[in-house]
């Protein structure tokens, strides 16, 4: 932890879609350049819990603070707080009537005002890093899953956010796809970007995030660094959801 | 039989200035009431798309104009555009102490109010199409409802909708018939004139009955281009797969042009 005082800080978040409540009172602090894997069974709610934070979903109760500030009533603008958060889906959500380079440029000259020979230098420049720029002019429709995911990184980078949000980045891709795109994360972690990243990659966990945090039921159950939570987990719910993913 | 063509001929080769003219005024009509009929369907899309403000003046003004939306899409789907064409000439004329707007303005008014009425559920059935990850993709940026309408929705929504855009369109090129009633001087009121001086009603409507269908299976084919031609990026080299990541390099559209 660089910084001590948290970038996010969650407080009792809750969230129900109709009578089923999907989180029960989240309580978690992000400081600068940590990288939070957030672990847990499919339906615990960690997705939602990510997409409350930029408010793709309407929490039901609690708080997210950005900076001490709620996001809910004390920050000046919406779009600019999200412009601050980098979000990459599951399923990548490139716009489908723009080529690669369009994909990050456009919000990059609509949200941050900046001229478009700015934003396509920065895009190139991301673009490359992700080894993506030889297929700027492709349309997504045109390259394979792990290159889409690819260049929504790079689109999420251009905007040059405070914190990227990873939800389950790389679930939708064949196995072989997986790889390139942890390859990216990694070598972001290790520039000190701060990030959450929702995953079932146990190994990306294990050795990229600072700290782990287990959700199980719509509550944190355990959080740890990935020592203690891969190496000694406290609860019996913890220490049975990790043999699952070593049995299978 | 010699003499029904002489007939034909002669009207054709006699009133060709009538045809020519009622041509030019139906496509005229047709062309500009389906383009701003299509805009009215893209802007009542935007704003019935558009969640609700958090703000309790603006959100009562949204449900009041989605309420209006509502009803103008009901009422000019569910009435004739013959008697819409009178209802609102006239009634302009009752209006205004018997002054009527000039007949060509007057058609395409109401072949856009018309048509708008339909676009209206064609534009909001294809903005419905469109993955909801798109809309995502763009709020997790930070643009605004506005910009992913016009950015990112719009566009594909256009190219999804432009079938049954020309299918208005066809359409449109017909019911401009229906303007008549009052006197707009389209095809068929220059078929009416035709008949009463040569006294032919079958020639006479023939010979127009041949034009519509020239004018609407032209009209067809060269939107069906326009389609393909704007579905052309699908049909592209994929580069790269899914099941091989190397293919890229066998791709050669991306190696002569690797980085600009």
């Amino acid at each position: 932890m660089t910084d001590m005082k948290p970038v996010i800080e969650i407080r009792n978040l809750q969230k129900s879609f109709g009578k089923v409540d999907v989180l029960k009172g989240i309580d978690m602090q992000v400081a600068a350049g940590e990288v939070v894997a957030v672990i847990g069974s499919s339906g615990s709610g960690k997705s939602t819990m990510l997409r409350c934070i930029n408010l793709l979903e309407t929490p039901t109760g609690g708080q997210i603070l950005w900076h001490g500030k709620n996001i809910q009533t004390e920050i000046d603008s919406l779009y600019k707080y999200r412009a601050s958060v980098g979000m990459v889906f599951q399923q990548f959500n490139l716009y489908n009537n723009l080529t690669v380079l369009q994909n990050c440029t456009l919000p990059q000259v609509k949200v941050l005002g900046r001229s478009k020979a700015e934003a396509e230098k920065i895009a190139k420049d991301y673009l490359d890093r992700v080894g993506m720029l030889p297929y700027q002019n492709a349309r997504p429709a045109q390259i394979s899953g792990g290159q889409k995911q690819r260049v929504a990184i790079a689109r999420a980078l251009a905007m040059n956010p405070e914190v990227l949000l990873f939800d389950e980045p790389t679930s939708a891709l064949d196995p072989e796809m997986v790889g390139e795109v942890l390859n990216v994360m990694q070598q972001l972690a290790q520039e000190g970007m701060t990030m959450i990243v929702v995953t079932h990659e146990m190994a990306f966990a294990r050795d990229v995030s600072s700290r782990v945090v287990y959700m199980n039921q719509g509550v944190i159950c355990e959080q740890g660094t990935p020592a203690e939570i891969f190496g000694n987990p406290q609860k019996q719910e913890t220490r049975d959801f990790l043999a699952r993913f070593r049995n299978n | 039989m010699i003499e029904f063509l002489n007939d034909v001929i002669e009207i054709v080769t006699k009133h060709y200035p009538f045809l020519l003219r009622g041509i030019g005024y139906t496509m005229l009509i047709a062309l500009a009431g389906t383009l701003a009929g299509l805009l009215i369907g893209l802007a009542t899309g935007v704003v019935r798309t558009c969640p609700l403000s958090k703000n309790g003046f603006v959100r009562l003004l949204q449900k009041i104009l989605n309420g209006i939306i509502a009803v103008y899409v009901e009422v000019f789907r569910g009435t004739p555009m013959m008697v819409q064409a009178m209802v609102i000439y006239w009634g302009y004329a009752f209006a205004t102490g018997g002054s009527t707007l000039p007949l060509i303005p007057s058609g395409i008014i109401i072949v856009s109010i018309n048509t708008g009425a339909y676009m209206a559920e064609i534009v909001r059935g294809g903005i419905i199409s469109i993955d909801k990850g798109q809309f995502e993709g763009a709020a997790a940026v930070g643009m605004t409802h506005w910009q992913t309408m016009l950015h990112i929705v719009l566009p594909q929504v256009l190219r999804n909708i432009l079938p049954s855009v020309a299918n208005e369109f066809v359409i449109n090129i017909k019911d401009t018939s229906v303007l008549n009633v009052i006197g707009v001087t389209e095809l068929y009121y220059f078929a009416g004139i035709i008949k009463r001086e040569s006294f032919q009603t079958f020639q006479t409507y023939l010979v127009v009955c041949v034009i519509y269908f020239v004018l609407t299976f032209t009209v067809t084919r060269v939107l069906r281009l326009i389609e393909k031609k704007l579905q052309g990026a699908d049909s592209y080299v994929i580069c790269g797969s899914q099941s091989d990541p190397s293919a890229e390099i066998r791709v050669p559209k991306q190696q002569e042009v690797p980085n600009d």
